[in-house]
């Protein structure tokens, strides 16, 4: 079985996102890159998947700050093929995203066809998860997203998928293979790997850079203005002794009908 | 009393053990068990050293290696001490077996999982933001300047390290020992946002890889800058610096803020005038008190401080209880909660309600928030309070 699995890197939110000068673009001089934290969960059934069945993971990611490392560390989890596309242009939207992602992925060599297409189902520039289906649409295969458990049935050619739905409601899904799942979670959160192992990655080496293939005729998306959003309105902090909160309380219920 | 010693081979692992002195001396292990008898969590862990050691000595390595079993090692020195051959189970043995196990854990908790990546990323266990690293300094009330903006050497350079520097409760022992050192006229920096956790709980829960990395970007820190000595307000950083940094070039005095600033008592003591009134009862942590042996700093301290009458707990000096803190300890309470271990911050707490004192004084800031939360756990947070050593002096300290 052969396993893609798609990786980005997005802003890490751990420090305050700053607008740039230019007012359209974020600041980068405090700015750094995570991987998106579903890519992790895709990257992690992947590897379930291989534990289990056995299968070859080639993990492909965007060029940004910081991938390397996190293509070593799938390397050290246990991908078997690391490929770092460079020339995507970053922000560009979901749409030029994915039919750029349509017509590079066949072009790299021994990347495509593949049993299983693994992405996470969404990320914090991507909030509607639309980079997964676009691509699955691109590339004629079917989409399931928001995907938490994946079991496959290599012989009949067909993968078993749970999606979630809200209230907590499961649905068990049948697709055929081969199948392009935005994964939101797996049965276990993803595997910690030893620095060490990460290192002895490093020092390996191994990642393949490919240039991204021209040819799509979407346009990217151009960011006109980029702002912080405008405080609408401040919690009321009341203070005083528990009794003259517990008051506090009760007039403002009252005086909300809700007493 | 066994005394700790600079680890003089720095990339020590499982397969090299060995080739060293202190690692054939494990060879001579006459399979007592004090190390069982003495390990708090003796009752629970399955591979104590001496079974470890047993095993390795026959080829059981495999076998010692599988599992999650020596998690439960919180790294609190007791076996180290009591050990009647002197062999050095805590800082030689322990780390490069848990190095190992870490390597073949299928899974490893998810707490200590967080902790150890967010160190990565980010040089502290809580995954907060590098560059607020020094936001407690605003409210400190004193000058606490940074190395990077000094533009000149300083003679102490104070390591804040993670608990002292992010977490809230922490925050009032960094306030309190910019205080103290202000008052003293320390010529002292920090390092801001260029300061990563020194990575010992990494290497003492077996993730060395992590710890390598630490420590050659706090040695490139460090080669940056002048400064006389190091000064840190966490016991593990102290034993980072002291014991293992050395082998890889750090070659600076290095103390950590109860004894420092117990050598300077004399220099202090004229302006320790506010009365405080607290009957203080002292835990020695493992790693500043067992490890260190420095028992008569924090009490001289305390002694010191106007209406301050001092009790001791049964379990005192070398003999004092773990917090269950160390090693990975801090991010493994759910975990152990998991496997059903008593929870050791609850143990010393009992011992410290029964002595009827209302403050329990500690000097590493692992402790504040282990204590509290048993505290509150034990129902005592209505009798007694956590204060670090630098908060109670500081409190005495007249402005």
């Amino acid at each position: 079985m052969k396993i893609l699995v798609l990786m980005k890197m997005v802003p890490d939110i751990v420090e305050e996102l700053e607008v740039a000068s230019d007012g359209r673009s974020l600041d980068q001089e405090y700015l750094r890159f995570i991987v998106n934290e579903r890519d992790e969960y895709a990257l992690e059934q992947a590897l379930l998947l291989k534990d289990g069945l056995g299968a070859t993971v080639t993990v492909v990611a965007p060029d940004a700050p910081e991938v390397d490392d996190v293509l070593y560390t799938a390397r050290a989890k246990g991908a078997d093929r690391l490929i770092k596309v460079t020339g995507l242009p970053a922000g560009s939207g979901a749409r030029a995203t994915a039919a750029a992602l349509a017509v590079t992925l066949p072009a790299i060599e021994g990347a495509l066809p593949a049993d299983l297409v693994l992405s996470g189902c969404q990320a914090i520039d991507d909030l509607d998860g639309f980079v997964a289906p676009l691509l699955a649409g691109a590339l004629g295969v079917p989409y399931l997203g928001l995907v938490s458990r994946v079991s496959v049935d290599a012989a009949a050619g067909k993968a078993q998928v749970m999606k979630e739905f809200a209230g907590g409601v499961m649905g068990r899904f049948e697709v055929s293979l081969p199948a392009l799942l935005g994964i939101q979670g797996c049965e276990k959160p993803p595997r910690y790997v030893p620095v060490a192992k990460v290192r002895a990655a490093i020092g390996a080496g191994g990642i393949e850079a490919v240039e991204a293939s021209a040819g799509t005729a979407v346009a990217p998306v151009e960011v006109a203005a980029l702002a912080k959003p405008e405080a609408a309105g401040h919690a009321e902090m009341l203070e005083g002794s528990a009794q003259d909160v517990a008051e506090k309380v009760a007039d403002i219920l009252a005086a909300r009908g809700l007493l | 009393m066994t005394q700790a010693i600079v680890l003089d081979v720095p990339d020590l692992t499982l397969d090299g053990l060995l080739d060293t002195p202190a690692g054939r001396a494990l060879l001579s292990c006459i399979q007592c068990g004090t190390c069982a008898g003495t390990c708090p969590y003796g009752e629970v862990l399955r591979y104590t050293p001496r079974r470890l050691i047993g095993m390795l000595r026959e080829g059981f390595i495999e076998e010692a290696l599988a599992g999650d079993d020596l998690l439960s090692c919180v790294t609190c020195y007791d076996c180290w001490a009591k050990c009647p051959r002197g062999l050095r189970l805590t800082d030689v043995l322990l780390p490069v077996v848990k190095e190992q196990v870490l390597l073949r854990l299928p899974q490893v908790p998810p707490e200590l999982q967080d902790a150890l990546a967010n160190t990565m990323r980010y040089g502290n266990p809580m995954g907060e933001s590098p560059r607020k690293r020094a936001a407690w300094v605003e409210s400190a009330g004193v000058p606490v300047p940074l190395l990077r903006d000094l533009g000149r050497p300083v003679d102490v350079l104070w390591i804040v390290e993670c608990y002292a520097a992010y977490y809230p409760r922490g925050q009032d022992n960094a306030r309190a020992t910019a205080r103290i050192l202000n008052a003293l006229g320390v010529d002292f920096a920090i390092l801001g946002s260029e300061e990563k956790c020194a990575g010992e709980c990494a290497r003492l829960v077996g993730e060395k890889g992590l710890f390598d990395t630490l420590r050659e970007q706090n040695l490139a820190v460090f080669g940056k800058y002048e400064f006389g000595a190091l000064l840190t307000s966490d016991p593990h950083a102290f034993d980072a610096f002291a014991y293992v940094y050395p082998a890889l070039g750090l070659d600076r005095p290095v103390d950590h803020t109860t004894p420092f600033v117990a050598a300077r008592l004399d220099a202090l003591k004229p302006r320790l005038t506010q009365e405080l009134g607290y009957k203080i009862t002292y835990h020695d942590s493992c790693v500043l008190g067992r490890h260190n042996h420095v028992h008569d700093e924090p009490r001289r301290l305390l002694e010191a401080l106007p209406g301050v009458s001092l009790v001791e707990m049964t379990h005192n000096r070398d003999s004092t209880i773990c917090c269950g803190g160390g090693g990975g300890g801090m991010w493994l309470d759910t975990f152990y909660k998991a496997k059903g271990h008593p929870r050791l911050s609850d143990r010393r707490v009992e011992e410290a309600l029964a002595t009827g004192a209302d403050v329990l004084a500690v000097s590493c800031p692992y402790e504040v928030p282990r204590f509290e939360d048993s505290l509150k756990v034990l129902g005592g947070d209505d009798r007694m309070v956590v204060r670090d050593v630098m908060e109670l002096v500081a409190e005495a300290l007249a402005d």
